[in-house]
């Protein structure tokens, strides 16, 4: 490594007994308790549906796992290290090392599903096709140069459009299996990994806006624009790379959507509003539902006139969630 | 709207103090939760009409409900974390004479965070017999709030 590794120049013992901001201690609970390991998800159970995918459709699917591997690893040894040094409190700092970990449990959770579902030569291929694509490249250099720059907000700027934004090009296609029922048992095990993301943006887009707030209007003009010039960068980029993924199997329409709704929910995380209309945001209602069963439309009251409406689904009430 | 609503509730404390336990919601037809993260509050906000939020602390004094309202409440996170519910909500409709007067849920949280999308909602939906009426996502986009500014005018006419 060339340039000098930037570390915290100051560290007290952590007393958690002591909390500056209590979001720190909610997420860590959060996190903590949505810890788990690929280890657990019985992904072999998809090897007869695997075998039931085009060759076309295999390719496709490891080259996005690949795709997504490096993200995670980027995240993992890079991103969220990166964020521990401009931290507010020393909880924060500790928020961050949980995240880095779990990014790294992400990485390594794509090669126990190549592990189980294709052969050696398989997998070095679609690593080979991960180094060699432009655009998944160009995708990582992006995030990586602005990690490296001297701005703290900048960083958790980029750190959330990585969480929150550039990853759905890669979840989409397990959620679409998912949706006509394939390789059910690793789309769980990425469901793991999307919930697990959502936390990381919200909690790294919660800290941007508190460090924003301290900061003079002008200032904030310029993060703004920053902020919004680096989303289309990346929205620029992630559209060519959803191309050379997905216009094979005639997806590339589907996935755009599914872009736009999660950029939109990025932009929020970092408190600004959203960026794209609801007519190209519409996501398919069958991958909406494949990523959380709450998540269709017959659920607005307003609309349905009340005629179709069905009041919430069964739950699993505990008694911890209720002392009347 | 939702400062005035606010110190509406603030000025009115100090009477309710003393003579009713807990601090008048004041003529609002919304009560929400919202973390220090305020994604919630800011989707309140937006709707621009009175409403009252349900304080963050236990050592506040609790809020209490005059007039039938509509209940905001986020979900966070998701997983095999016990409540869903906030512990606040909770403490705010143990309070019999909040939960007589609730008449419909707005659920907030975010679809990656799968099953526990709005479950809040549902559960409160659930157990207090009222209609979950809309779903939103961290603090809404300016369609949420044009449906829900609409329709919590034409559910607020049809209620007896």
């Amino acid at each position: 490594m060339i340039d000098k590794l930037k570390l915290v120049s100051h560290v007290d013992a952590i007393n958690w007994n002591k909390i500056e901001d209590e979001k720190d201690v909610e997420v860590w609970n959060r996190l903590v308790n949505n810890f788990w390991l690929p280890e657990k998800i019985p992904l072999s159970n998809d090897v007869q549906s695997w075998n039931t995918l085009t060759p076309v459709e295999q390719q496709l699917t490891m080259r996005v796992f690949t795709g997504l591997t490096l993200l995670d690893t980027i995240q993992g040894t890079v991103g969220a290290v990166s964020l521990i040094p401009d931290a507010i409190t020393p909880h924060e700092e500790a928020v961050y090392t949980n995240i880095a970990f779990m990014e790294s449990v992400h990485a390594k959770s794509y090669s126990s599903i190549f592990s189980t579902l294709c052969s050696t030569k398989e997998i070095d291929e679609a690593f080979r096709w991960s180094t060699e694509n432009v655009n998944l490249q160009k995708k990582a250099s992006i995030v990586m140069d602005y990690y490296q720059g001297d701005d703290p907000l900048k960083r958790k700027v980029a750190s959330t459009l990585l969480e929150s934004f550039l990853f759905y090009s890669g979840f989409y296609l397990p959620m679409y299996w998912s949706s006509r029922a394939k390789l059910t048992n690793t789309a769980d095990l990425i469901r793991l990994i999307i919930r697990d993301e959502a936390v990381h943006g919200y909690y790294i887009g919660y800290k941007f806006q508190k460090g924003l707030e301290k900061e003079t209007q002008e200032r904030r003009d310029e993060i703004k624009d920053y902020t919004f010039n680096l989303m289309f960068e990346l929205y620029e980029n992630e559209i060519q790379y959803t191309q050379d993924l997905y216009d094979e199997v005639g997806l590339t329409e589907d996935v755009k959507k599914f872009l736009h709704y999660n950029a939109n929910k990025a932009l929020m995380n970092l408190g600004y509003e959203p960026m794209f209309p609801k007519a190209v945001t519409d996501v398919n209602p069958a991958i909406l539902s494949a990523l959380s069963p709450n998540a269709d439309e017959n659920h607005d009251f307003f609309s349905g006139s009340g005629s179709s409406y069905v009041i919430g689904k069964a739950v699993n009430t505990e008694d911890d969630d209720w002392d009347f | 709207m939702l400062l005035q609503a606010d110190s509406t509730r603030e000025s009115t404390a100090g009477s309710a103090r003393g003579a009713v336990e807990g601090v008048d919601a004041g003529d609002v037809d919304i009560v929400f939760f919202s973390s220090i993260s305020g994604n919630t509050a800011r989707f309140v906000e937006k709707l621009g009409r009175p409403a009252a939020r349900i304080p963050l602390y236990p050592r506040d004094a609790p809020l209490v409900a005059r007039r039938p309202y509509v209940l905001v409440v986020p979900t966070y996170g998701g997983g095999d974390l016990g409540p869903a519910v906030p512990r606040q909500v909770i403490r705010f409709l143990n309070d019999e004479r909040n939960r007589s007067l609730i008449r419909g849920v707005i659920g907030a949280g975010n679809t990656n965070f799968g099953e526990a999308f709005c479950l809040a909602g549902d559960i409160i939906a659930q157990k207090c017999g009222v209609p979950h009426l809309y779903r939103f996502e961290v603090f809404g986009t300016p369609d949420d709030v044009a449906t829900v500014h609409e329709g919590l005018e034409e559910f607020w006419k049809q209620q007896p």
